[in-house]
């Protein structure tokens, strides 16, 4: 929800940013002694050889704190060694610490070490290995919201997820971006009355965009809300309709009744409605992914994710285990606060940028 | 969805009963097993090595405790360790001369200003400070406002919004105000920032040294995962937190987190945030957050929940029915409905050792909370005659009932045939008295109670069948006249009737026997 911050800092300031935190920590984070400055560099070579493909190096600037940890994992293996139980443990370890999770981190070691296990390996060979295992798993997850135009009013995108997971802000960006580059025309629905100011948040966003904007004080009935917008959308033609939704903890029988209970309103407007219903995932959250897409799925069949505040220090490794289990395709990540960072979902890039390789 | 370490440890040690003490082997065997629960619980991984170490060392050369399965005994140390580590005492928060700042830190979306009006709450009620709120976050749109709103809604006075004006400005005012105005704490809800904006962070260092806050506390979201070390970190580097308030800790993460933190930064997690609700926020409580990671369950919470929720006068007219052997519909009926407050069936089963899983198959089996309204709605079509008289429920009434409550006959005679079950247990317990009641249950659960009892054990030293013996009797505390804590039977009475519910809810009165234990000896 909140990571809008200054504007004014550009995009090159950002990757300095990221790479000079990577020296920083070198110090005094726990893991290993390695050399922190072959690192830095490794980080600093993505940024650069990515400055013309602009999102690669958002990612891999975003990244640079999880690329920096894998690749100090990795130190240990500058020089060829054996791959043997130990190596292998050590891989899983810089992995874990990546939030692949437990199960996932050991069942890619395992399916890497079959094929490797006593062969002399390099830091690169492990690396490229690592990332195209990573790259398969999330390649088939690799989606789009796809807006579709129709005849007979908006389409509908219906946004949820747990609270501070980013949800009014990707709307403000997905809003922003489809009426930039796709040219279409967006209202979005305050959803959110519960929260104090969540419908002024959204209102700035709009505001901002020039997206049209519909929205009854906090405290009202969060599914007549999602109706009326959707009747009024189809009144104004607009292409496009964004519904916001308040915050909830997947455990909560009663806020997720309230979830089904705005689907269900909106399904008496038109049957095919929401056509889309978005899961808004934290990068920094572990391993209760699973619980949130699992529930939400359960409760409103989530068609696919968005993966926000990836530019932080979380590498959002869970993802890995979530495009396994659950196929949801991801339909962007927020790689920053500018509309610009909220990325199409690239499984190769993402993978290397994870996995921290150096040629792009 | 993850089985919890003391499931797991139980199937390593299946054969391991019996032996003298816990040998290395049987120790290695188990790390790898707590390796994994904690990983799971999104414990941080260095944090996670540093702590099976430990554990190791501890554990090895341990007597077996005579009936107690090793991989329980196991948990019991690797429970009893992350107590400890998550630290034993309640930290409270301290103020300075006035005005105390408090200055709010963390990342975006971690619930920051939400947790600045509660804690602003709590020092306005319960330490009767006088507060005042402002709002550093000049980037997020409307965060200003959400502040000034939640300060209209707790009605605690917040800095008027001055547009435009910077943070520092803005912190700046905010303690001159307080010091004009006479206020004895201001706390400082500053923007969501990235660990690693430098620009953001060393506002944040510049925010802190101007007004020399008395708590600098990091809010963090339970769910958190391995970041949670680099944030922690990074923070109380910038600007050398106080102590960490937990959010979120109502939902269903095990919250690993806390104990990364922690364990990164030396600080105490001094308060948790429990709900949506201003006065949902609690003090920390090591062995709570240590069962949750563990997933055990949080039986005390629980506890403490139908404690709530329980109307205490209620529970007592309660006792007395069951101690006379009756049930009625009338009981039944508060017994759903107590339920409902705590959240429903599914919410309370997450909270329980062993059974959070089974809150899915609760959903397959068709057992929801949508059935036991339905109940409730047969209920309330009877006459009050009825509900006290079960027995004159004839196929006349019956049907007047099912038209009423929109089911049929056959829905009735189902819950009539659940209350007499309900009514012959009752008698059965009041005979055969707590010891025969857990043999039962363990019928009824497979080995589950069986482990569940052992945990239980494991978990208090005086065990659970002195804790047991004591229970019925005892009827005069808070605790003893809850019929979900106390042990006086209502819980296994009521709930067992439930459909396929005998086992499962039995089990909240087990432990909370053994919570009443550890009361009495304090």
């Amino acid at each position: 929800m909140i990571w809008f911050k200054k504007k004014s800092k550009d995009t090159d300031n950002k990757e300095e940013i990221a790479s000079d935190d990577g020296v920083i920590s070198a110090e005094d984070i726990e893991a290993v002694d390695v050399e922190p400055k072959e690192v830095v560099q490794d980080d600093a070579a993505d940024v650069d050889g990515g400055a013309s493909q602009g999102w690669l190096s958002r990612l891999t600037g975003g990244l640079a704190k999880s690329t920096f940890k894998i690749t100090q994992g990795l130190g240990d293996f500058v020089t060829k060694r054996k791959l043997d139980d130990d190596a292998l443990e050590e891989l899983e370890d810089v992995l874990i610490a990546a939030d692949l999770g437990p199960h996932t981190a050991a069942a890619l070691i395992e399916e890497f070490a079959r094929e490797r296990f006593g062969k002399d390996v390099d830091d690169q060979e492990i690396k490229e290995a690592l990332a195209l295992q990573v790259e398969a798993l999330l390649e088939p997850v690799a989606g789009r919201l796809q807006i579709e135009a129709l005849d007979n009013g908006p389409y509908v995108v219906l946004v949820c997820g747990v609270n501070g997971a980013g949800k009014t802000t990707t709307i403000g960006k997905i809003a922003e971006r489809l009426m930039r580059d796709e040219g279409k025309s967006v209202m979005v629905a305050a959803g959110d009355t519960f929260r104090a100011a969540a419908v002024e948040q959204l209102r700035a966003w709009a505001d901002r965009s020039g997206a049209q904007f519909y929205g009854k004080d906090t405290g009202a009935d969060a599914a007549a809300v999602a109706y009326e917008a959707y009747q009024v959308a189809v009144d104004a033609g607009v292409d496009v309709l964004l519904i916001d939704t308040a915050g909830r903890l997947q455990n909560k029988t009663n806020l997720m009744d309230e979830l089904q209970k705005i689907v269900r309103v909106l399904r008496k407007s038109n049957e095919d409605l929401p056509h889309q219903s978005v899961l808004v995932l934290d990068a920094t959250t572990g391993q209760n992914a699973f619980s949130q897409v699992q529930t939400f799925g359960e409760m409103i069949d989530i068609d696919g994710l968005i993966v926000t505040k990836l530019d932080g220090s979380a590498k959002g490794g869970v993802l890995v285990g979530l495009a396994e289990r659950f196929e949801k395709p991801v339909y962007a990540i927020g790689v920053g606060e500018k509309i610009d960072d909220l990325r199409a979902f690239d499984a190769r890039d993402y993978a290397r940028a994870l996995m921290g390789v150096s040629d792009s | 969805m993850f089985d919890s370490l003391g499931d797991k440890l139980g199937k390593a040690f299946k054969n391991l009963t019996g032996k003298g003490t816990l040998s290395e082997n049987d120790v290695m065997a188990a790390s790898r097993e707590i390796r994994v629960a904690l990983l799971e619980a999104d414990v941080a991984l260095p944090v996670v090595k540093d702590f099976i170490s430990a554990i190791k060392s501890k554990a090895i050369g341990q007597d077996v405790i005579k009936g107690v399965n090793p991989g329980q005994q196991v948990v019991k140390i690797v429970h009893d360790s992350l107590v400890e580590m998550l630290g034993s005492t309640n930290a409270e928060l301290k103020f300075s001369s006035p005005p105390s700042a408090y200055l709010m830190v963390g990342l975006q979306g971690a619930g920051k200003t939400t947790s600045t009006a509660k804690i602003a709450k709590i020092l306005t009620e319960k330490n009767k400070k006088k507060v005042l709120m402002a709002s550093l976050d000049i980037y997020r749109p409307a965060a200003q406002e959400q502040l000034r709103q939640l300060g209209e809604q707790t009605d605690i006075a917040t800095l008027p919004i001055i547009e435009g004006q910077q943070p520092l400005d803005i912190a700046k005012r905010a303690m001159d105000t307080a010091r004009k105005e006479g206020y004895d704490v201001v706390m400082l809800d500053t923007a969501g920032r990235l660990s690693i904006d430098e620009a953001l962070m060393a506002e944040i260092t510049a925010i802190k040294k101007e007004v020399n806050p008395i708590e600098t506390l990091l809010v963090a979201d339970a769910m958190t995962g391995q970041d949670a070390v680099q944030t922690a970190q990074a923070f109380n580097e910038a600007v050398e937190i106080s102590g960490i308030m937990l959010t979120r800790v109502d939902g269903d993460a095990r919250g690993g987190a806390a104990l990364s933190m922690k364990a990164v930064t030396g600080k105490p997690i001094k308060l948790l945030g429990t709900g949506e609700k201003w006065s949902e926020v609690e003090a920390f409580h090591p062995d709570r957050i240590a069962g949750r990671i563990l997933g055990m369950g949080d039986v005390v919470s629980l506890v403490e929940k139908a404690v709530e929720t329980v109307n205490a006068e209620d529970a007592q007219r309660m006792v007395k029915k069951f101690k006379k052997g009756q049930f009625d519909f009338n009981d039944l009926l508060s017994q759903m409905q107590q339920m409902h407050k705590m959240g429903g069936m599914g919410a309370m089963m997450k909270m329980l050792p062993g059974l959070s899983g089974m809150a899915g198959q609760l959903d397959e089996a068709g057992i929801d909370d949508r059935m036991i309204k339905r109940q409730e709605a047969i209920i309330t079509s009877m006459t009050p005659h009825e509900r006290e008289n079960p027995d004159v429920l004839n196929a006349s009434r019956k049907k007047r009932i099912a038209a009423g409550a929109g089911s049929t006959v056959q829905d009735i005679n189902k819950l009539c045939k659940q209350l007499k079950q309900m009514q012959t247990m009752m008698k059965k317990m009041k005979k055969m008295g707590m010891g025969g009641m857990m043999q039962q249950m363990k019928g009824l659960m497979g080995g589950k109670a069986d482990e569940l009892a052992m945990m239980a054990q494991s978990m208090d030293a005086d065990g659970l069948g002195a804790a047991m013996k004591d229970m019925p009797s005892d009827s005069s505390s808070p605790l003893g006249a809850n019929p979900f804590a106390g042990g006086n039977m209502p819980t296994s009475g009521g709930l067992p009737g439930l459909p396929g519910m005998g086992g499962p809810m039995g089990m909240p009165q087990t432990r909370g026997g053994t919570k009443k234990n550890r009361k009495k000896k304090k």
